[in-house]
């Protein structure tokens, strides 16, 4: 059963021939108008995809246009020995990989106390994570390379092993750090995510849970989380794509350590024994391409729970 | 020893402090003194010696030098923050757009919503300064206009000034359009922020203004937009925050540190960024949110 003025509106744009003709004229530009987007979103990638498979022969032939006419793997392959792939791809993922998951569980756990365990002083803490998202990277970039190359816990270190400081550049440990408390890459928007959506969960929920004698620990990883799949899907593209693609925070702590995305900036001078400029221009595509490929097959999985779990994220409170 | 248990909300109050612990960890040794020490660097300068690094005090004169004999930042900065305040309204603008076309009903809306979401998955800055359309191959595909871009807008400019519109909005408009592949391309969260805002308006309010007989248009301009004023604030905020990402001046105060090795300059630099960064989101949120409308 569906409300009067649903009906209304149905019989309105059914038999008024104005309507009608509004509705469809909307309909047309609406459908221009996206295909349109869609069309510059996708153009950068159908033309490297394209340039991907084209031969020397083919770049100075006005004719051929997307379909290569000397179809070849050499772009490919050339790029991969440029990049070292897939050691570099590896080491990508694993950086990538390691800091979403653990991200994850640090930023959920502060949320969820920022959202729900409220104690003296959370709200002014609160503000603080605000204000890290507000302060440039830039800021603290070179106290942060040497807090990491001169490492040393409140001098634990020294206690420990007697050496006065641990270099850690050119080890993971500067990302696994970084995620386990919460100031990795975007943390703090990721930590703004999960409270927004803690909040919006109904607090009797919780409380049958407290009465039913589970712990706090136990209401959070049994309650809060399986309910908090949406926020939880948003968050772990988030951070996984953003390490991956990040270069800034990778070229900071890693010199000796490859990974995809310095490799890729590094490509120019790798190739430079090549003297044809665009045909230059086009084996750097080839290797955004391949910096691309993963996340992209990736998504091809994901998008559904994505684009269906944005709507109830809460991002918006 | 008797002792008296916790009550509930004392015990939640501990599992709160328990479970912020790495994250105050994480701010005191990972930013609050970075930044305070950051702050000491730009003051003084530095020099790497045996076993760490030894920081002498120099007084204001690195913030004086940026101005006085650096010949790149002021030129960088005023670069950089026009960039900004001239994309944000675009980015706003054309999300807002894009997620009100995207929340209608029509077919393949799924495909239409993944393919927007890509640039999110895609944007970085690697791959920024790899833009396609430096591609020179490219330029058989464009009509041969290869220089400037892929797209050039002559024929809106030609109508737009010949409708007698300022010249400096028809610069603004066409430049927009000339590079609608990086708005687009920018403006992923913020649609994404937008979407989830369209979706939790309520119904009854778009039904009780159709009874009402509001046109689609009214109802956009009179409930719609209303209720994503204060999602257009959150979105500024992000949509400047964002623009740090990839802007000139940050290759500029990297140099400076990792090339150069003035550890004090760019340090500096980056203080005066935050500092001029921080007027502008005071003074636009300041604007902003005297116009943001809460529906409670």
């Amino acid at each position: 059963m569906k409300s009067p003025a649903a009906y209304a509106d149905i019989i309105q744009y059914r038999f008024n021939p104005l309507e009608k003709s509004k509705l469809w004229l909307w309909k047309l530009v609406r459908t221009i108008l996206i295909a349109g987007f869609c069309f510059i979103i996708l153009f950068p990638l159908f033309l490297r995809l394209s340039v991907a498979f084209r031969s020397k022969v083919d770049i100075y032939d006005p004719t051929v246009l997307w379909i290569p006419r000397h179809f070849t793997l050499d772009n490919i392959k050339i790029a991969m020995e440029a990049t070292h792939y897939f050691s570099a791809l590896l080491n990508t993922f694993l950086i990538s990989a390691g800091t979403t998951i653990i991200q994850l569980a640090s930023c959920a756990l502060a949320a969820y106390a920022f959202a729900r365990l409220k104690f003296k002083g959370s709200g002014l803490l609160f503000g603080l994570v605000i204000f890290t998202i507000v302060v440039p990277p830039q800021t603290i970039m070179i106290p942060l390379y040497l807090t990491y190359r001169y490492f040393d816990l409140f001098g634990l270190v020294k206690l420990l092993s007697g050496k006065s400081s641990v270099n850690l550049i050119d080890t993971f440990w500067p990302f696994l750090i970084s995620s386990a408390t919460a100031m990795g890459l975007k943390n703090g928007l990721y930590i703004y995510i999960f409270r927004q959506f803690f909040r919006g969960i109904p607090k009797e929920i919780e409380e049958s849970a407290f009465v039913d004698g589970a712990g706090v620990l136990k209401t959070f990883y049994r309650i809060m989380l399986p309910n908090a799949v949406p926020a939880i899907v948003t968050v772990l593209l988030f951070s996984f794509v953003w390490q991956w693609n990040d270069s800034y925070y990778v070229s900071l702590f890693l010199s000796k350590v490859k990974v995809l995305s310095t490799q890729l900036m590094d490509m120019g001078s790798a190739l430079g024994k090549e003297p044809d400029l665009v045909y230059q221009s086009m084996l750097l595509n080839t290797g955004v391409l391949l910096l691309t490929a993963p996340l992209i097959i990736l998504y091809l999985f994901v998008q559904r729970y994505f684009v269906e779990s944005v709507e109830r994220t809460g991002i918006v409170g | 020893m008797f002792r008296k248990p916790l009550t509930l909300s004392q015990k939640k109050q501990w599992y709160g402090v328990l479970f912020v612990t790495p994250l105050i960890l994480g701010l005191v040794i990972l930013f609050l003194l970075p930044l305070i020490q950051s702050f000491r660097f730009s003051l003084s300068s530095i020099h790497l010696v045996e076993g760490g690094f030894a920081v002498d005090y120099k007084g204001w004169s690195n913030y004086s030098n940026l101005f006085t004999t650096n010949p790149d930042y002021p030129r960088r900065l005023t670069e950089s923050v026009t960039n900004m305040i001239v994309n944000v309204p675009i980015i706003i603008i054309f999300s807002l757009f894009a997620a009100v076309l995207l929340n209608q009903k029509f077919r393949g809306r799924a495909l239409a919503r993944a393919i927007f979401f890509l640039p999110v998955i895609l944007a970085s800055a690697a791959i920024a300064n790899l833009d396609i359309s430096s591609f020179v191959g490219g330029s058989t595909m464009s009509g041969g206009e290869g220089n400037g871009g892929l797209m050039q807008s002559f024929e809106l400019k030609k109508m737009l000034t010949e409708s007698g519109l300022a010249p400096m909005f028809v610069d603004y408009i066409t430049g927009a359009v000339d590079r609608i592949y990086e708005i687009i391309s920018s403006s992923g969260v913020q649609i994404l922020i937008f979407l989830a805002g369209l979706q939790s308006v309520s119904p009854a309010l778009y039904e009780a203004s159709r009874i009402e007989g509001a046109t689609g248009y009214e109802i956009f301009w009179k409930v719609t937009f209303p209720m994503m004023t204060p999602l257009i604030l959150t979105n500024m905020v992000y949509s400047i925050i964002d623009s740090f990402s990839h802007n000139s001046i940050n290759s500029l105060i990297s140099e400076t540190a990792f090339k150069s090795f003035e550890f004090g300059q760019s340090a500096a630099m980056s203080w005066v960024y935050f500092a001029v960064v921080t007027a502008i989101l005071g003074i636009s949120t300041a604007i902003i949110s005297r116009k943001v409308f809460y529906y409670d």
